[in-house]
């Protein structure tokens, strides 16, 4: 058997769409079984016992999602409530949120509706990004299935008034942080707004708002249909359950699968990526979380678990379980290099730190590939990363600084190398313009 | 930040066509009485898939269906690197993402076969046919290398397989989205390692549940 998890435990069942997408196929894959049963239970009972299950948001953040959930209020007032599902999915080396949508999307409506009831909300966003244009129509054919069903809607058959609508982005990768989704949902640029106040106070509309990853949502009716307990069957002690992992870059067969946390690292990449092409000792470094994270090299991907904990121990991080794999032969210098320029590109120019720092980072970098930067400008480049990193409104300055500081913190000694190789090469006169030999 | 601004040359006019007016109520009805501000994102996007491109007078048309200020919609249309703001190319608009791991598994090589087939990033071919940009993730990156050609995405991309789809659109047909490589969507190539168990099919999964782990037993009504 590939992997840890087994069949059986899996919960995105269709996961490569080689089934039935529609209603039909999804309730012969145990989708909305039992629903009206968890409705019938209390909203209280529902965070309980989604507390009760360790579920970690699965957007990359790792927040207790039932928790969240309590932190609306008890009472439904003047104001409506409103979920809202973070489908922005834009993170480098993220393509989970897809898979859900294009061919589980009942799982995902039914989660909507449970959530919701959770949190006491008639109301529902889905905010796609406008990128998946085939994920939209499916998710909108699904809509129109579920409401046939009366499964959703008003005077639904589950008791409870559900309006869910699909909206779309415009392409911003900034809209994947919650503040900015908010705004962009409004109407407005994605520029994040600060907190206080949080969702839960003041959200979408200026209401009680949850703001919820795909893959928290679709994975909850599970979680109640099989029992808190089951979800903590898998993985280390607050690092529990079963998550979407992919990877991409210089593995032998990147794909999507579903795994239960803290498996091996290693044994993820051997047993469902095909290893590291080249093998195993071709490996120079992985990036674990998409591309917001720091990278951790070779030695240390024999030991890691895919957890929020052990990778933060090592100065990582889980995200999203996106792991962009970078082997011996590919200019690690030039990957990051790239990364900076998409942070570049996707600053939304709020906050000056990132808004400047980010080209600066990246410009910089752009040198390191070469080889023609200043020997000081390395601590020039880490002492920007530090002045930019938590000093912004949203997480997107501190992203950008991470994977500048992982490269730096593993592999320093090889860019000094390159700056010295460049140098050696070339006359080092003060004032002296050097013209391309012909 | 990217810098983006309006094209130079515009229309004299925009009106949306008749069949997409339906569209633009069927968004605006979608939120809340008063919040149509919401629906400009989608609306814009109308405007694009009406014209390719989104164009100056179109921003005005926008901004009086949903009743907020021109100067808000030029906001949206330029903060959001999705609207085109000047013509694209009419038969294929190919968004090749580039991001790093795309990068990893051959984007840059792919950028050659763009340039040579159509021509400068950003550019209309000279018949104003095609087009390419590079853009970042599209978030496909399992399937990567992977280009997005109007709307659509065509994943696990070589040089050859890019070349011939280009040739595809060239000779007037609309090649199926997906792998290249005849890949399952996001499946890992050769046999399948996962999902194999042909109980998860069955139908043994929708029977009665009869309750749920850990229920509370509501107490009788009074």
């Amino acid at each position: 058997m590939a992997g840890i998890l087994e069949d059986k435990d899996r919960i995105f069942t269709n996961l490569y769409g080689l089934h039935d997408w529609g209603l039909e196929g999804a309730k012969a894959r145990g989708v909305w079984n039992g629903t009206a049963d968890m409705l019938a239970q209390t909203p209280e009972w529902i965070c309980d016992q989604i507390k009760a299950s360790g579920l970690r948001g699965r957007g990359g953040a790792g927040f207790a999602t039932g928790l969240k959930w309590t932190f609306m209020p008890k009472q439904l007032g003047e104001r409506p409530h409103y979920l809202v599902v973070n489908a922005d999915e834009s993170e480098p080396g993220t393509c989970k949120d897809r898979e859900i949508m294009r061919n589980d999307p009942h799982r995902l409506i039914e989660g909507c509706l449970v959530a919701s009831y959770a949190i006491r909300a008639h109301d529902c966003f889905i905010y796609i990004r406008g990128e998946y244009v085939h994920e939209r129509e499916r998710l909108e054919a699904a809509l129109l299935q579920a409401a046939e069903a009366r499964l959703i809607g008003k005077d639904n058959i589950h008791g409870w008034d559900f309006n869910i609508r699909v909206t779309h982005g415009g392409g911003a990768y900034i809209c994947g942080d919650e503040m900015a989704l908010l705004e962009s949902l409004e109407g407005k640029k994605g520029q994040p707004r600060l907190k206080p106040p949080f969702p839960a106070g003041a959200g979408v509309y200026g209401c009680p708002t949850t703001v919820n990853n795909v893959e928290s949502i679709a994975v909850a009716p599970e979680i109640l249909r099989r029992g808190a307990s089951w979800f903590l069957g898998f993985g280390r002690e607050k690092n529990s359950g079963t998550k979407l992992m992919s990877a991409s870059g210089h593995v032998n067969k990147p794909c999507v699968v579903e795994e239960a946390m803290s498996i091996p690292l290693r044994q993820l990449i051997d047993d469902h990526f095909g290893g590291i092409r080249g093998g195993w000792g071709n490996l120079k470094a992985i990036i674990p979380g998409g591309s917001s994270v720091r990278m951790i090299p070779a030695e240390e991907c024999d030991v890691a678990l895919m957890d929020f904990d052990d990778l933060a121990s090592r100065k990582s991080g889980l995200g999203t379980a996106a792991m962009i794999v970078m082997d011996k032969d590919c200019d690690i210098v030039a990957a990051i290099a790239r990364l900076s320029y998409f942070y570049k590109h996707e600053s939304c120019g709020q906050c000056t730190p990132c808004r400047e720092g980010t080209g600066w980072m990246w410009r910089i970098m752009e040198r390191m590939v070469t080889g023609e930067a200043e020997p000081k400008e390395i601590d020039m480049l880490l002492d920007v990363a530090s002045q930019v990193e938590g000093h912004t409104i949203c997480g997107l300055g501190d992203a950008a600084a991470w994977p500048i500081q992982g490269l730096f913190r593993h592999f320093r000694p090889e860019i000094e190398q390159r700056i010295a190789n460049y140098r050696s090469r070339r006359a080092n006169v003060p004032g002296l313009t050097l013209i391309a030999a012909e | 930040m990217s810098v983006r601004r309006l094209a130079k040359e515009q229309p004299a006019s925009f009106a949306f066509a008749p069949d997409i007016q339906d569209k633009v109520a069927w968004w605006i009805a979608k939120f809340p009485p008063g919040r149509q501000q919401s629906a400009v994102i989608p609306l814009l996007w109308l405007v694009q898939k009406q014209q390719g491109w989104v164009c100056e007078p179109a921003l005005r048309v926008v901004a009086e269906a949903l009743s907020m200020p021109v100067i808000r919609v030029l906001e949206i249309a330029t903060f959001y690197t999705m609207f085109q703001l000047k013509p694209v190319g009419t038969v294929a608009h190919v968004q090749l993402c580039g991001t790093t791991p795309c990068m990893l598994r051959g984007a840059n090589s792919l950028k050659g076969v763009l340039a040579a087939k159509i021509g400068a990033k950003d550019h209309c071919s000279t018949d104003g046919r095609f087009s390419w940009e590079e853009v970042e993730c599209l978030g496909a990156c399992a399937n990567a290398p992977m280009a997005a050609i109007n709307d659509y995405y065509y994943e696990d991309l070589t040089e050859a397989s890019l070349e011939a789809l280009l040739a595809d659109f060239d000779a007037g047909k609309s090649p199926a989205p997906g792998s290249a490589i005849g890949r399952e969507g996001s499946a890992p190539e050769g046999p399948a390692l996962t999902l194999t168990d042909p109980r998860l099919y069955d139908g043994s999964r929708a029977k009665p549940l009869g309750g749920l782990p850990n229920a509370v037993t509501p107490e009788p009504a009074q």
